[in-house]
Formats: C-alpha cells, sequence, structure tokens
C-alpha cells in the first residue's frame, strides 16, 4: 500500500504575525517559518502505517515556493521514502492545491491520501475535502483514528458533539485532526538520511495544470483589541461585579 | 442578481441554531432566500426552516442515503442545485466544513471558509491566522461558496414565517463511503456553541478531578463546560470540550477561564464573548490582557470560594 501524504510550510505556530505595513496582506518576510502542525500529523500516521506493516511506500509532497523542501526534507526525517515539490510562485488557493494533488495522485496512483485537516496561516480547512471531491473518493475528514484494511479504511472522525465512524472504500481522502497520535521528535542521524533521499520538482505544466486564482485580498488588519479589565480581590468581589454591574448572572 | 441557498444543519426533525445564524448571514448578502434540507423523514426540520420569517421557500430532499449527512452523498446534491444560485451557506460546524468544501470542488469555484463579515455581495471577512488577523477577501467565482461563523452574525427569528415546502429529488449516492456508528457525549448541560455561559478550564486545573470544581459551578450557572486544548491534551476534559482554534468558536454573554493561561489559539476560540472572566495564578498570564475581572489566585481556593459565594446569591 503506498501512501501520499501532503505537507505546507507555514508560518511557524509560535509566531505573532502582522499586517504589512500598507494593510495588502499578511507580512511573513522574514517570519520564522515551519511545518504545519497539523500535517506533521499526518506524516506520523503514514509513517506508523508503514512502521505496522500497513503501507509500503511513503510520498511527501509539498507546494508552494523552492523552501518548502526544508518541510519536505523534515518529512524525509521523519520517515517518508521520497519526496516531490510542486513549485509554484505565491500561495495557490485551496482549489488549485487540490488540483494539483489530483494530478500527483494520478501520476502516482496511492492507495490512500492524507492531509492535515486545516493549515494554520488561511485556517481554510478545504483542501482534502476538495481533493477527494475531484477524485470521487470517500473522505475522513478531521480524523482522529484511522484503521487500514485490505479494500476499506474504518475512520473516526472529531464531529460537534462527540465522534463519529465512517467506513471508506479505498483509496479515500483522510484529514489529520490533533487527537490522531502525538508526532514523533526527529533524530539527527534521520535528518543526515533524509538528505540522500529523493526530492523532485515538478512545475504545475509538468501535472498539465493550470491555476486559476478567484479570490483578491483586498485587506489584512488587526481585529479590534479588547481592552485588559480590572482585578477583583476574591470570590465575593466578583459575584458582586457580575451580579451588579454588568448582570450577567 | 440570483438566489441564495441556504443549506440548514439538523438533526431531521429539528434546526440546529447554527442555521438561523446562516440565514441571518444571508440576509446580510441580500436577496431571496431558500433553505435546503436534506435528510431521511425530515419534514420536521423542512417545517421549521419554513417557519422561518422572510424564507421564499424551502427544499426538502429526503433519502435513506442522508440518514447521516454524509459529504460525498450530499455534495452532489447540492452541486445540482447550487448552478441556481449566486451564492451557497453553510454553517461553519463540523458539518459545513466537511461539506462545503466538496461542494465548491463538485462546482470548480473557491469557497470561503468562516465568514465573520460581509461587504458586498462578492466581498467578505474572514479570520486567518488563529484571529489574529481579519482579511477582506473578494471572491469572482460565479458561484460564491461559503461557510459562516454562527457567532459572528445573531440568529434569525425562528418563528412566523410560512414559506412553501417544495420536494427536490435525490441524487444517487455515490457508494465510497458508510456511516458505522456515533458516540456522542451525553450532557444534562447546555450546547457549548449555544450557551449563555461558559465555564472553562486549561492545564492549570491539574487533572480531570479538577473539572468537577467546573462542573459544579457550571451547574449552579446553567453553564456549559469547556477547556483549552492544553486540558484536552493532559487528558483531563473530552475533545468536543475544546475552545480555540481548532476545537469550537464560542461567544457567549460571560466566559470564565480556570487556570487557562491564553495562548493565542484559545483566544480565538473565546475573545468575542461579552464578559471573560479570568483565574489564574500566574499575574502575566496572557489571558488577563483580555479578560473584563480577573482574580490572580490558586484555583482550588478560588473555585470553591465562587462556589460558595454563587450559592448564597438570591435569585435574579
Amino acid at each position: 500500500m503506498k501512501i501520499l501524504v501532503t505537507v505546507k510550510r507555514v508560518a511557524d505556530y509560535n509566531v505573532k504575525v502582522y499586517p504589512k505595513a500598507d494593510g495588502s496582506d499578511v507580512e511573513i518576510a522574514n517570519v520564522k517559518m515551519s511545518m504545519n502542525p497539523f500535517d506533521e500529523i499526518a506524516v506520523e500516521e503514514a509513517v506508523r502505517l508503514k512502521e505496522s506493516g500497513n503501507a509500503t511506500e511513503i510520498i511527501a509532497a509539498s507546494i508552494g515556493v523552492s523552501q518548502c523542501q526544508e518541510v519536505l526534507r523534515t518529512a524525509l526525517a521523519m520517515g517518508a521514502d521520497r519526496a516531490i515539490l510542486v513549485e509554484t510562485g505565491a500561495a495557490p488557493e485551496p482549489l488549485a492545491v487540490a488540483k494539483l494533488l489530483k494530478a500527483l495522485v494520478e501520476r502516482e496512483q496511492p492507495d490512500l491520501v492524507i492531509l492535515g485537516k486545516q493549515a494554520i496561516d488561511g485556517d481554510c480547512n478545504q483542501t482534502g475535502q476538495m481533493l477527494a471531491a475531484l477524485l470521487g473518493w470517500g473522505q475522513g475528514a478531521f480524523a482522529s483514528k484511522l484503521t487500514l484494511g485490505e479494500q476499506e479504511t474504518e475512520v473516526t472522525r472529531e464531529i460537534d458533539g462527540g465522534l463519529e465512524t465512517l467506513i471508506l472504500k479505498l483509496p479515500a481522502v483522510v484529514t489529520a485532526d490533533l487527537r490522531l497520535n502525538e508526532p514523533r521528535y526527529v533524530k539527527l542521524p534521520n535528518i543526515i538520511k533524509a538528505k540522500k533521499k529523493l526530492l523532485t520538482t515538478l512545475s504545475p505544466g509538468d501535472l498539465d495544470t493550470v491555476l486559476a486564482a478567484q479570490l483578491t485580498t483586498l485587506k489584512v488588519a488587526e481585529p479590534p483589541k479588547r481592552e485588559a479589565g480590572i482585578k477583583v480581590a476574591d470570590a465575593a468581589e466578583l459575584v458582586a461585579k457580575l451580579r451588579n454591574d454588568v448582570k450577567v448572572i | 442578481m440570483k438566489n441564495i441557498l441556504v443549506i440548514a444543519e439538523h438533526d431531521h426533525a429539528t434546526l440546529k441554531t447554527a442555521t438561523l445564524n446562516t440565514v441571518s448571514a444571508a440576509q446580510s448578502i441580500g436577496g431571496e432566500i431558500h433553505i435546503l434540507v436534506a435528510g431521511n423523514n425530515c419534514a420536521g426540520a423542512a417545517a421549521a426552516s419554513a417557519r422561518i420569517p422572510g424564507i421564499a421557500k424551502v427544499l426538502q430532499a429526503d433519502a435513506g442515503h442522508y440518514a447521516h449527512h454524509l459529504a460525498e452523498d450530499l455534495a452532489v446534491l447540492i452541486a445540482g442545485l447550487a448552478k441556481d444560485y449566486s451564492h451557497v451557506l453553510a454553517p461553519a460546524t463540523t458539518f459545513g466544513k466537511n461539506l462545503m468544501p466538496r461542494v465548491a470542488a463538485l462546482l470548480d469555484v473557491t469557497q470561503l471558509s468562516d465568514i465573520v463579515g460581509v461587504e458586498s455581495t462578492d466581498t467578505f471577512v474572514r479570520p486567518i491566522y488563529a484571529g489574529s488577523l481579519l482579511a477582506t477577501v473578494q471572491c469572482s467565482a460565479p458561484i460564491k461558496v461559503i461557510t459562516v461563523r454562527s457567532t459572528a452574525f445573531a440568529a434569525a427569528a425562528s418563528e412566523g414565517g410560512t414559506a412553501p415546502v417544495e420536494t427536490v429529488p435525490a441524487a444517487a449516492p455515490l457508494g465510497v463511503a458508510r456511516f458505522a456508528r456515533q458516540e456522542l457525549t451525553q450532557s444534562e448541560r447546555p450546547e457549548l456553541t449555544a450557551a449563555r455561559i461558559v465555564v472553562s478550564g486549561g492545564r492549570g486545573m491539574g487533572s480531570g478531578e479538577g473539572f468537577k470544581l467546573l462542573e459544579d459551578i457550571a451547574d449552579q450557572l446553567g453553564a456549559a463546560v469547556g477547556a483549552s486544548r492544553a486540558a484536552v491534551d493532559a487528558g483531563f476534559a473530552p475533545n468536543d470540550y475544546q475552545i480555540g482554534q481548532t476545537g469550537k468558536i464560542i461567544a457567549p454573554e460571560l466566559y470564565i477561564a480556570a487556570g487557562i493561561s491564553g495562548a493565542i489559539q484559545h483566544l480565538a476560540g473565546m475573545k468575542d464573548s461579552k464578559i471573560i472572566v479570568a483565574i489564574n495564578k500566574d499575574e502575566e498570564a496572557p489571558i488577563f490582557q483580555i479578560a473584563d475581572y480577573g482574580i490572580v489566585g490558586d484555583l482550588f481556593k478560588v473555585l470553591p470560594e465562587l462556589f460558595a459565594e454563587l450559592d448564597k446569591l438570591p435569585p435574579a
């Protein structure tokens, strides 16, 4: 069984981002970049499936600028076998990413594609579902548990109010939620080994895919700031304020 | 301009409140609004949709394979209907987030996630980077496929309308996914996203037992119980309690945060609450920067005191 896993390069989880001075977009020049945390979970799941003998090959794919090679090397160090970068200019929209991934799927013929459920920059939460739609495959979005069979996979999903379990025909698309697993720390020898693994670079043209944008960002701004309130001495004072001043209890 | 289609989220018998918030977003776009209720024996939810004032028409698609709202099957139905509409809206709940990108891809259009504002028929405001920034985005797609953050739009009225209910044929099942089972958290407390008051705990709660203190206070206040990701990761609370970028987005009238430091990912889920109370032993915790009322102290001392004070309180 072959698994395709996708990784996106995003501003690091711990970095605070700001609008550009002219408010036209997000300022990400000189910001520390890392692998999208949900994609780390996706890679980890693929590697565990291989370690447990359920998968034979893991291909990591990224779409974006040339520096995305860094996050692909991280995926290789975690245990992916080889990597593909589809080099594009500025960040393509989720639909364009899904189209490029569809073309990669047709080329590589994986039995399972695992993506992070959302990227923490755009917070779109779209690409996996879009890819499944374009392929006509089943989708296990927001997965917290994945059990792989020969013809089918059982996916437990995080839904509002609890959990839902679906059975998907293979091939299928799964998007990783937080509780699917806890990604491993990459060890130095694996980082060195990853440098020797195959990383192929393709262009959208190589995949016969034309990227069309349908969204224009007009403005990026910080939301109105909430003012800090006051400190109260104890529970009695708090209850009095909530009852008498703001009347919420 | 063409009409707007709102995809109802429902349990076949009744509508989920987020549907009413989505209708309200549709009203701020402007135009004739239709509601699609796709389910199994869903006449109850269709009738509830018809009672929303200002709805022109309710479409009801009833079929066995819509019983569990599988995105694979619903997306085919909606994409078929969507060609007659300028906008297709659904709530940005796990239901809408699972479904709408699939609809958009079938229509070969982009999708707008989690809008919090409507500037015009083609321009919308949506949070990015866990809500630390707001992007104003213009969409050139012929059909705008949108999910709506329910806390950003007041719920539309639920009674008074008399829209006609029209039956639409179900689409053939895709046959790639089937429902196996569901485990829903059983609770007597109000649903997190609909609660007027939320009492929430973080890593500072120290244990699952610590949450018992919060639950007692929640029951005094008729509140829901929430948690930060740190508390969920530590196993103190179930995942569906989680509030934040990767959990639920809420905006209750009163949010009480106990032992929550206030990571940006958590603030993303609750910073639009009307009144925020923070209880934390660390005076420097970022949560105090957005709290209306803060108590610096050991929550294992403060929470029992709060319980006792609330117990003394005469009914409002």
